[in-house]
């Protein structure tokens, strides 16, 4: 009998653990023999912990479990209280296209076998045969953007530091997905940990560079547990190392773990932070494809970025290419979360409305009321009213509707939010964050939240002095963080006007 | 505000902060800022581009002593065919750039960043001590400000809000004695940490805190800026734009309103200074960009340690006694100057023409110096001159001499930009040549290897982003033993260049030389007993070293101060041909010269064996050229020696002496000799600014004059000839080179010299290597390098170029003959001496300021093992005695050195160190062995007889009578 629980974090903060140990504990006091595989998470958030048995007709699901309901996945399972049918069937489930995803909650992610069944190393096996200009022009060919939230060109990136001449080349992972509400580098670590290896080891043979770091924030306790044992069997296995596969060329890498730092997720205060600096934003130029680590040539990709270019190899550039909308193109891993009824990650070529994912896909709020606002983008990204909901899921697009798509988190909010309240939090997480190096940014953060506490105060003559600061904040900031708290800022004040006067309209 | 500026002729050295540093490409670019068109070296940021066009884009934490930083967001601008408003400092033009510094958008961005910043700060510009040269109010003004609309909760600048204690709020650290830190005024701009960090290298600054609680902070947590790493160089002080830094005489003061530019005073790097001013009363010293040998930068001496020149201690009457033991009578100047020339005069008729002589000074303008040794050859008549150079560095001379045909550095401190690996022996940069140091750090920070051969593990080997690749920590007096051990390595394992040596060199010279260091018994392994260096850690240097790229070599009084002084600098030379590092930026053997112009007093003829330019008394060429101008008949035998002077003195038959700015009873070796030896003259003269040691056995007190009070030049350790300007009147009444003339004419000579000018017209017109030096010349170029003549009209930075300047480089057997000081059962330790970065040699002047906060006495290092085994324990008093003498002082245990092996400074007359040093010498210069001593310590309660004697002494000589009214 093969059980699956697994050992994502969000399903471990639900019950994981327990229930994997009443699983192992079950089977021995019935004397079954049970395989029990810790799997990454299947996305469903609101099925977790989510138990798979493997059966003749496929993996059937039972979630969310607790410890009471292990019993009964011993006896009749369909008519387990949690049964939720063939897991693969569950039309949340059923409507992605799983290509970075396609083994996450699938396979056992410490299992280099296991992976290899599923499709593993095919990409670095082919990208092995190729020159380096190949492996950059098939990246460049699948039109992978940056997937942390810039959205640049993957292939032209790898394309400035395969140009770049060096003694040293660097590959560096983003893994400080500090934004609120997005999950989907973690999920990717914990539930499928070789492909990110497997994805960085083509992007050091793709542009020279024999060393790779994932920078891993602190918070994830587990990815870093399950990265660390990843990278240490994939050197023991030869896949890293001094010849990769046995192709005489070199690649190693390390984890790194971050120290808590939001702004360590900017590209260049990572490298700072991950030179034992601290961690401030740098100026660019110069571009850190040219002087990024230690000065070296660097391409720094995110978590998302570095692990779809194993299937891009894998089934090649076409086939990537041919998912998405206009400029768009692939696959991107939603996060939906907030206050919503179908939390979780959800693969899908770009190009669904906004529409569509927040009112079918997840279903609503939780608390059933009407949606008054989505956020898209993490904490910086702009709050979308219902009247923009038709605006399609792309870089473009998005931009054109006056937010970002970012790192792809989307949070929910219904009528009952108050939308002041929000702006300030985002002027407050800007104040928290700020590395303190540039002026709009350090100073601004803080003017912002008490510009929008004059406002809640009834001034409503604050409003035109929070607009002016929004436009130094935006146009003057150093980094995006500082230029980015403006969008939710000012999504909400223009979008919602009404949670910005209510006490005035109160007093008159 | 400070337009005022002496020069004043613009010889296009403008103080304008071109906001980031010059790029060195030779590419030019070509692009159009506001409509003009300017072109620029490729790597130029927009924002010098502009300045470069006349255009002052508004920034903040941009300066051009440190990189682009790109915080402060004032300095944005729009360039055409990009999106958004980049930062003008970390952009770089590049070809066709069109650039708009003005328009509505960037306009509104400054204002908007501008109103963020002065909604942190404090509206008390009025009453600031910044007032007027705050570049926050500049900035205010330049982009229109005329409203802050926030009402600021929190801020950094109230001490209380609404009665309560702002918990943002950092009083006031005023912990430096010359500066203080008041976060208060502070704009987080980090020109400050990025100056400790870029410029100094020492990392004592740094950011604490994220977001709106970043805080500028000197060391750890409970650190303030005195307890902290910060060696008060000012360099934070200088970049800092606002009140948050200031130096404590500009808030007591105000700010200057004129400046002056001149040269330090203190050590041979010669850093160039605006002296800054309100009337005659000097404000501050602020290191001058465009000084050739510090770049702008400074040390805690020369930026904040000129207290001394207006020290209530400072002599400035002229005073006279007929014996020793009276108190001294302040006189008038004719009858001080009356008194001492009817003495020396006396002595000569009595006791000879060669009875007297005279000591010129490292310390006084080369001008000054140039005269003292006229005066004695000319009114004297005889070659009975000498200079503290003597005990420092006289195996220079006559080292590079014999090597090269020069006896000076071959390089520029420029050059150290371009090496790539760098042996710092005998020498410890970061104390005794800070500026120079900081420059070093930079180029190692950047890649540059380094190797340390210094008994004591100086700060060098380890400090903030720098490592030694080797530390061979050779026991002293060894110097000789290890640079031949490291000739062997290069000869026998075919390392040297043997291109360079064929072409610049004699084959047949090298070829002994190296058929000498070849021999097994000069082999790191077979030194390794002697010396106490590793022997794979000598080979690993030595491969280094000739294989490393651009190989320089400094080194200080660690080498010279030796028996084998002389014979370890030509190892150097040697070591530096065999390697093909001469003659090239980058290479070279440099001497850090200890005094700020004892370069100088060298080159102008203060040794008794030779003339100006280093030319030998008995060639009678050289001596025609200066009888035939002075009108006097010069001796063709060479003169007295300090030390002879001294024996002759005991003997009877040298009687009167002119000291002019040295100290030589504390400064020279075997103190007891010497005081003998002052004690046995008829007539002692000093000339100094304060009642020094030696003024105790001094007859005749004439007061000098500061560096501040006088023209003249000093010529640093790279031979760079730097104008010193009279900032104020002498408080004395004349400056040294007036009392010089006063004396010799007193004496009969009638000179009529009116300004310094005319003494260097002098020099260039006897002097081949400085025909082409007058003062119009460095006027206009701000300082040139000697020789400068004909062949090198504007100077010459680098020696040796295509060819040695005696032909073909020399190579000298370099056999090591061990002193004869050595250590043994009575005298277990062997003692060695430096410095310290915040006093300078005798201590007469930084003594005399607030430096001695962190330097208040002289202590011997000593290694946790010999202390165990005397039962010493930290601070303890101990008595440090060798064969000459013994004395007293407190006790640090470190492990900074090796067992065997102790150390201190000398720079407090308390503690006398030198009573304990021996008579050895230099074998060819008798330059003194003080290096070396061997010693033993021992627990003691307190000063020892000598000490007690001393200042019961001290003290009755110094008495003064008041001149009667």
């Amino acid at each position: 009998m093969k059980i699956y629980v697994p050992l994502d974090a969000a399903a471990k903060a639900l019950g994981a653990d327990e229930v994997a140990a009443a699983v192992l504990a079950e089977a021995a006091r019935r004397g079954v023999e049970v395989t029990l595989v810790r799997n990454g998470s299947r996305g469903m958030v609101w099925l977790e912990p989510l138990v798979e048995v493997e059966t003749a007709t496929g993996r059937m699901g039972f979630g969310p479990c607790d410890v009471s309901d292990v019993a009964g996945l011993f006896g009749d399972l369909a008519d387990h209280p949690k049964y939720v049918g063939l897991v693969e069937a569950i039309p949340f489930f059923a409507r992605q296209t799983r290509l970075t995803f396609a083994r996450v909650g699938v396979t056992d992610p410490l299992s280099l076998d296991d992976y290899q069944a599923h499709g593993g190393l095919n990409g670095l096996r082919k990208a092995l045969a190729m020159t380096e200009a190949q492996i950059v022009a098939e990246v460049t060919e699948s039109g992978l953007r940056g997937r942390g939230g810039a959205g640049f060109p993957t292939g032209i990136k790898w394309k400035t530091v395969a140009e770049a001449t060096a003694d040293q080349k660097y590959i560096v992972c983003n893994a400080d997905e500090g934004d609120s509400g997005t999950f989907a580098d973690r999920m990717l670590m914990e539930g499928d940990p070789f492909t990110l290896i497997e994805g960085m080891i083509i992007a050091g043979i793709g542009v020279g560079a024999t060393r790779g770091y994932v920078y891993l924030r602190s918070e994830y306790p587990d990815a870093i547990v399950v990265m660390t044992e990843a990278v240490r069997r994939a050197r023991a296995f030869g896949l890293l190392g001094s010849s990769v596969l046995g192709s005489g060329q070199a690649f190693d890498m390390e984890i790194r773990t971050g120290a808590g730092a939001y702004v360590c997720g900017e590209e260049t205060s990572l490298l700072n932070s991950l030179e034992g600096k601290r961690g401030i934003v740098r100026a660019k130029p110069p571009l850190p494809a040219l002087e990024g680590f230690l000065g070296k040539p660097t391409v720094v990709n995110n978590v998302i970025s570095l692990a779809t270019i194993p299937v891009i190899f894998e089934k090649g550039a076409a086939h990537y290419k041919n998912f998405g909308l206009g400029r768009s193109r692939g696959t991107i891993p939603l996060q939906i979360a907030g206050n919503v009824q179908f939390g979780g990650l959800f693969e899908t070529a770009f190009g669904l409305s906004l529409a569509e994912i927040v009112n079918d896909i997840s279903g609503g709020t939780a608390t059933g009321r009407p949606v008054k606002a989505v956020q898209v983008g993490g904490p910086l990204g702009a709050y979308f009213p219902m009247g923009k909901f038709a605006t399609p899921f792309c870089y473009e697009e998005f931009d054109r509707a006056g937010g970002l798509i970012g790192h792809a988190g989307i949070t929910l909010f219904d009528d009952a939010t108050d939308m002041l309240g929000m702006a300030r939090f985002a002027m407050e997480f800007c104040a928290i964050e700020s590395c303190g190096k540039c002026t709009p940014c350090r100073i601004g953060a803080v003017r912002g939240v008490e510009t929008i506490d004059r406002i809640a105060r009834g001034d409503t003559a604050a409003i035109p002095l929070l607009t002016d600061l929004c436009e130094t904040m935006k146009d003057g900031s150093l980094c995006a963080l500082g230029g980015f708290t403006p969008f939710p800022v000012m999504s909400a004040l223009t979008h919602f006007p009404d949670d910005f006067t209510r006490l005035k309209e109160a007093a008159e | 505000m400070k337009d005022f500026i002496i020069p004043s002729k613009d010889y296009g050295f403008s103080d304008r902060d071109m906001g980031t540093p010059a790029s060195k490409s030779t590419q030019m670019i070509t692009l159009t800022i506001d409509s003009f068109q300017v072109t620029v070296p490729a790597g130029t940021s927009v924002m010098r581009a502009s300045a470069e066009a006349g255009i002052q884009v508004p920034k903040l934490c941009a300066t051009d002593s440190v990189e682009a930083f790109g915080s402060c967001r004032l300095c944005v601008v729009e360039i055409e065919g990009r999106r958004g408003t980049p930062a003008s400092c970390t952009t770089p033009v590049t070809e066709g750039m069109i650039v708009h510094t003005q328009s509505a958008r960037v306009k509104k961005i400054r204002k908007g960043v501008m109103e963020l910043y002065i909604s942190d700060h404090p509206l008390d510009c009025l009453t600031c001590s910044a007032n007027g040269d705050c570049e926050l109010q500049d900035m205010a003004g330049a982009v229109g400000l005329r409203d802050v609309r926030y009402e600021a909760v929190d801020t950094h600048f109230t001490a209380r809000q609404n009665g309560e204690a702002n918990p943002l709020f950092i009083p006031k650290d005023d912990s430096n004695p010359y500066f203080t830190y008041d976060p208060a005024k502070c704009i987080v701009c980090s020109r400050c940490v990025r100056a400790c960090e870029e410029v100094q290298g020492t990392f004592a600054l740094t950011i604490e805190g994220r977001g709106f609680d970043s805080r500028v902070k000197a060391g750890l947590k409970n650190d303030t800026f005195l307890t902290s790493d910060c060696v008060s160089c000012g360099a934070c002080v200088a970049a800092c734009p606002t009140a948050t830094l200031q130096e404590k005489s500009v808030i007591s003061i105000g700010t200057p309103e004129r400046s002056v530019i001149t040269t330090c005073a203190y050590c041979g790097v010669g850093c160039s200074f605006k002296a800054e001013l309100n009337g005659d009363e000097l404000v501050r010293m602020v290191p001058y960009k465009h000084g050739k040998a510090n770049r702008g930068h400074s040390c805690v001496k020369g930026r904040f340690a000129y207290g001394y020149s207006a020290h209530s201690d400072r002599i400035i009457k002229p005073m006279i006694r007929d014996v020793i033991s009276d108190p001294w009578k302040e006189v008038s100047w004719d009858e001080a100057i009356g008194f001492a020339a009817t003495k020396m005069r006396g002595i000569q008729a009595q006791y000879g023409q060669q009875a007297i002589g005279g000591i010129t000074s490292s310390r006084c303008t080369n001008e000054e110096t140039y005269l003292v040794q006229k005066m004695i050859r000319s009114v004297f008549g005889n070659n009975n001159t000498d200079t503290c150079a003597r005990v420092c560095h006289s195996p220079t001379g006559f080292g590079l001499r014999n090597a090269f045909g020069t006896s000076a550095g071959t390089q520029d401190f420029d050059s150290v930009e371009q090496s790539d690996v760098m042996i710092v022996i005998g020498a410890n940069p970061t104390d005794g040549h800070p500026v120079f140091a900081s420059r070093m750090k930079k180029r190692l920070r950047a890649g540059a290897k380094l190797i340390v051969i210094d008994p004591r593990r100086i700060d060098l080997v380890k400090t903030p982003h720098v490592e030694a690749s080797y530390h061979l920590p050779l026991m002293p007096g060894t110097n000789v033993a290890v640079l031949t051990s490291i000739a062997h390595v290069i000869v026998t394992e075919s390392l040297m260049d043997e291109n360079f040596i064929r072409e610049r060199c004699d084959w047949d010279e090298f070829s002994d030389y190296a058929t000498f260091v070849s021999d097994p018994r000069h082999s790191p392994e077979a030194t390794a007993f002697l010396t106490g260096v590793n022997a794979d850690e000598l080979r690993g240097a030595a491969r280094l070293f000739a294989k490393g790229g651009n190989g320089a070599i400094y080194y200080g009084l660690g080498v010279t101060e030796h028996s084998q002084g002389s014979t370890t600098v030509m190892a150097i030379a040697n070591l530096a041909m065999m390697t093909g590092n001469l003659g090239r930026p980058g290479v070279g053997v440099n001497p850090l010269r200890g005094q700020n112009n004892v370069q100088g007093a060298c080159d102008m003829g203060s040794f008794p064996h030779e003339l100006p330019g280093y030319r030998h008394v008995s060639d009678d060429a050289t001596r025609a050229v200066f009888e035939k101008l002075w009108g006097t008949v010069i001796d063709k035998e060479p003169g007295l020696r300090i030390p002879n002077m001294l024996d002759a003195a005991v003997e009877g038959t040298f009687r009167g002496i002119y000291i002019q700015g040295e100290d030589i009873l504390q400064s020279d070796p075997d103190t007891k000799h010497v005081s003998a030896g002052l004690a046995a003259m008829d007539c002692v003269i000093v000339q100094d600014l304060f009642l020094n040691e030696t003024a105790n056995y001094a007859h005749v007190f004439l007061p000098g004059s500061t560096f501040l009070e006088k023209d003249g030049t000093f010529t640093n350790a790279e031979r760079r000839i730097n104008r010193v300007r009279r900032v104020m009147a002498p408080r004395n009444g004349y400056a040294d080179w007036e009392v010089t003339q006063l004396l010799s004419n007193a004496m009969g000579a009638g000179w009529t010299y009116t300004h310094p000018s005319q003494v260097m017209d002098e020099i260039a017109m006897t002097t081949p290597s400085f025909s082409n030096v007058s003062y119009e010349l460095l006027e206009e170029k701000g300082s040139v390098q000697w020789p400068c003549n004909e062949k090198a009209p504007a100077g010459t930075p680098i020696m040796h170029i295509g060819g040695f300047a005696r032909g073909k480089g020399k190579f000298i057997t370099t056999e090591y003959i061990p002193t004869e000081e050595r250590s043994g059962p009575r005298f277990p330790l062997l003692l060695t001496t430096g410095r310290i970065l915040s006093q300078y040699n005798v201590g007469a002047q930084t003594r005399r300021t607030e430096n001695t906060v962190w330097h208040a006495e002289d202590l011997l290092e000593i290694h946790p093992h010999d202390a165990e085994v005397r039962g010493v324990k930290d601070g303890d008093w101990i008595k440090l005695a060798s064969r000459s003498g013994d004395t007293t002082l407190r006790a640090t245990i470190t492990d900074r050195v090796a067992p065997g092996v102790i150390y201190t400074t000398f720079h407090h007359p308390e503690t006398q160190a030198n009573v304990i040093t021996t008579d050895y010498s230099d074998w060819a210069t008798n330059c003194p062995e003080y290096k070396v001593t061997a010693v033993q310590v021992s627990k003691t309660n307190g000063p020892s007889e000598w000490q007690k004697d001393y200042a019961a002494h001290a003290e009755r000589s110094r008495r003064i009578m008041p001149a009667a009214e």
